[in-house]
């Protein structure tokens, strides 16, 4: 029991480490095309910023399992096949990049209008008020919004277990519901607890850390 | 030098400027002063391009702003530092950072021996030393608006342009942060242009001052001439209220703009007409250290001709309320 929840841990955290990793790497292109169109951003382009928005909004209404399933062909180009716990990581991604699109895009745009029109005015191009304000005042925002993915995605994991996954939410589901086990329902409920804490409290330290 | 040639503004039907002239000196202290509304913000706003225009010309030393000329418009900005009312600081980085921004827009190593020293400077003169290392969320609001004042000279800019960068400050820092400008003014001669809708700060430290009322210079001149015997219309927005006069005799307003403020007018007038009158209302104020100010008297319907006369020979302007 203990080897089959350790192994299951491990890849709970191995899905949704690179989840997020690949979803916050592809997910801040969007959010900076949206944040630079948007009506009161340094390029606005209704049409490019219309356009991209529905997508998101498009992306993000699916519902986990069905998105899950809905993709299996394009899990399968990536790769190479649609079953097992790195093929899990492929839908993760995709339902996150939408998620993080829209959560970064909202962290960019809280920015205060004053401090880039201060910028504005000492002469910085669009581009370094990009980076040097907009992204730089907005990074303990983006990291709240980081740890509020992982943390959702913690939860999706279990979800992962229908494509074969594996993972502490598919242990908890299989062994302990469907199994009637219920101290492999509670040993991976109290894992599960002991996941997002930790995750919570590592972004708060960090968090503050930074800001 | 900067010269506003009818410049003309709009947000679509909204015409917020409606030919604006104004000529700003070298190494002058000039205000806006309006009530809020009346264009004071999008004017200044024009001079460093951070606003277009639609109709007339700005020039700064001679150069067209225009914002469509990109690269024209950043060094233009270079030479106009500007500050404003809620600081605009950015809240990650530590004092020494935020004054060291506009170098990294400009690619200066703000590590450079050159700039450090710049920096440093900058920070003593604002008096922040011991603040160094502070992020801006611990200091208060007058050590904010130092910090930005530092950052708006860290280019050695030719002006600095003012957005009622007091107006979110108590009276007693405002006085601390208008005569660090006063002194910058002196020090470095840097123009600076002034834009607010608190009468302290005209008087203070403005050499001369635009009143503007709905996208319209009304009064242009130095402070004492439009505010100690202001036209209808400055009179409304000052608010000033003579109290109740006698209903009985003449009442005359007397306006002391200029040096014959020095003499004891009032007093003299008594002995050398032979004559009693009461004094009904009086104010001074201090323009840039000087005192001016204006007083009513109420004198008997007889002796309103000599009292006029008199007056008109110490070169005291009066008029009859």
């Amino acid at each position: 029991m203990l080897q089959i929840i350790l192994n299951a841990t491990k890849q709970t955290v191995y899905m949704v480490f690179f989840s997020t990793l690949f979803s916050v790497v592809l997910g801040f292109i969007p959010a900076i095309i949206l944040t630079l169109t948007a009506p009161d951003g340094l390029r606005p382009n209704k049409a490019v910023y219309e356009t991209l928005s529905l997508i998101v909004n498009i992306f993000r209404s699916f519902p986990f399992i069905i998105l899950l399933v809905l993709i299996i062909p394009f899990t399968r180009m990536i790769v190479g096949k649609s079953i097992g716990t790195t093929a899990a990581i492929v839908p993760l991604t995709v339902s996150a990049i939408p998620y993080i699109a829209r959560v970064f895009e909202t962290s960019l745009r809280e920015t205060d209008p004053g401090v880039i029109e201060a910028a504005r005015s000492f002469g910085a191009s669009d581009w370094q008020i990009l980076f040097r304000v907009y992204i730089k005042e907005s990074i303990p925002r983006m990291l709240n919004g980081v740890i509020l993915l992982i943390i959702s995605l913690v939860g999706y994991s279990a979800m992962a277990g229908t494509v074969g996954g594996g993972g502490v939410g598919d242990i908890a589901i299989r062994y302990g519901y469907q199994g009637y086990h219920s101290d492999y329902l509670f040993i991976c409920s109290v894992i599960l607890i002991i996941l997002v804490q930790a995750i919570q409290m590592i972004g708060n330290y960090i968090y503050k850390k930074i800001s | 030098m900067i010269e506003l040639k009818n410049v003309k503004k709009d947000f679509g039907d909204l015409e917020v400027l409606k030919g604006i002239s104004i000529d700003i000196k070298d190494h002058e202290i000039y205000g806006i002063i309006g009530q809020s509304g009346a264009g004071k913000s999008t004017l200044l706003r024009c001079i460093n391009g951070l606003e277009t225009y639609n109709g007339g010309e700005i020039l700064v030393d001679g150069v067209k702003v225009s914002t469509d000329d990109k690269e024209g418009l950043r060094h233009l900005q270079k030479h106009i530092g500007m500050i404003f009312q809620n600081f605009n600081l950015l809240s990650r980085l530590n004092v020494y950072d935020n004054i060291a921004l506009p170098l990294r827009f400009w690619g200066i190593d703000p590590k450079s021996p050159e700039a450090k020293q710049k920096i440093d400077s900058l920070i003593e003169l604002v008096g922040l030393t011991e603040k160094k290392k502070a992020r801006p969320r611990e200091l208060s609001g007058g050590q904010q608006q130092r910090v930005a004042i530092a950052r708006a000279l860290v280019l050695d800019p030719q002006i600095l342009l003012c957005d009622e960068a007091t107006s979110a400050l108590d009276p007693e820092i405002t006085k601390g942060i208008l005569a660090l400008l006063q002194d910058i003014n002196r020090k470095m001669g840097i123009t600076i242009v002034v834009v607010t809708h608190q009468m302290e700060v005209v008087k203070q430290i403005c050499e001369r001052v635009a009143f503007l009322k709905d996208g319209k210079v009304l009064a242009e001149g130095k402070p004492e001439e439009l505010f100690v015997k202001p036209i209808k219309e400055i009179k409304s927005f000052l608010q000033e209220e003579s109290g109740l006069l006698p209903s009985e005799g003449v009442n005359i307003q007397l306006f002391f703009t200029d040096e014959s403020s020095d003499e004891p007018i009032i007093t003299l007038m008594a002995r050398e007409l032979g004559t009693n009158f009461s004094i009904c209302w009086a104010k001074l104020e201090d323009f840039r250290s000087n005192v001016f100010g204006s007083l009513i008297i109420n004198v008997r319907e007889e002796d309103k001709e000599r009292v006029c006369s008199y007056l008109d020979g110490k070169k005291v302007s009066w008029e009859v309320l």
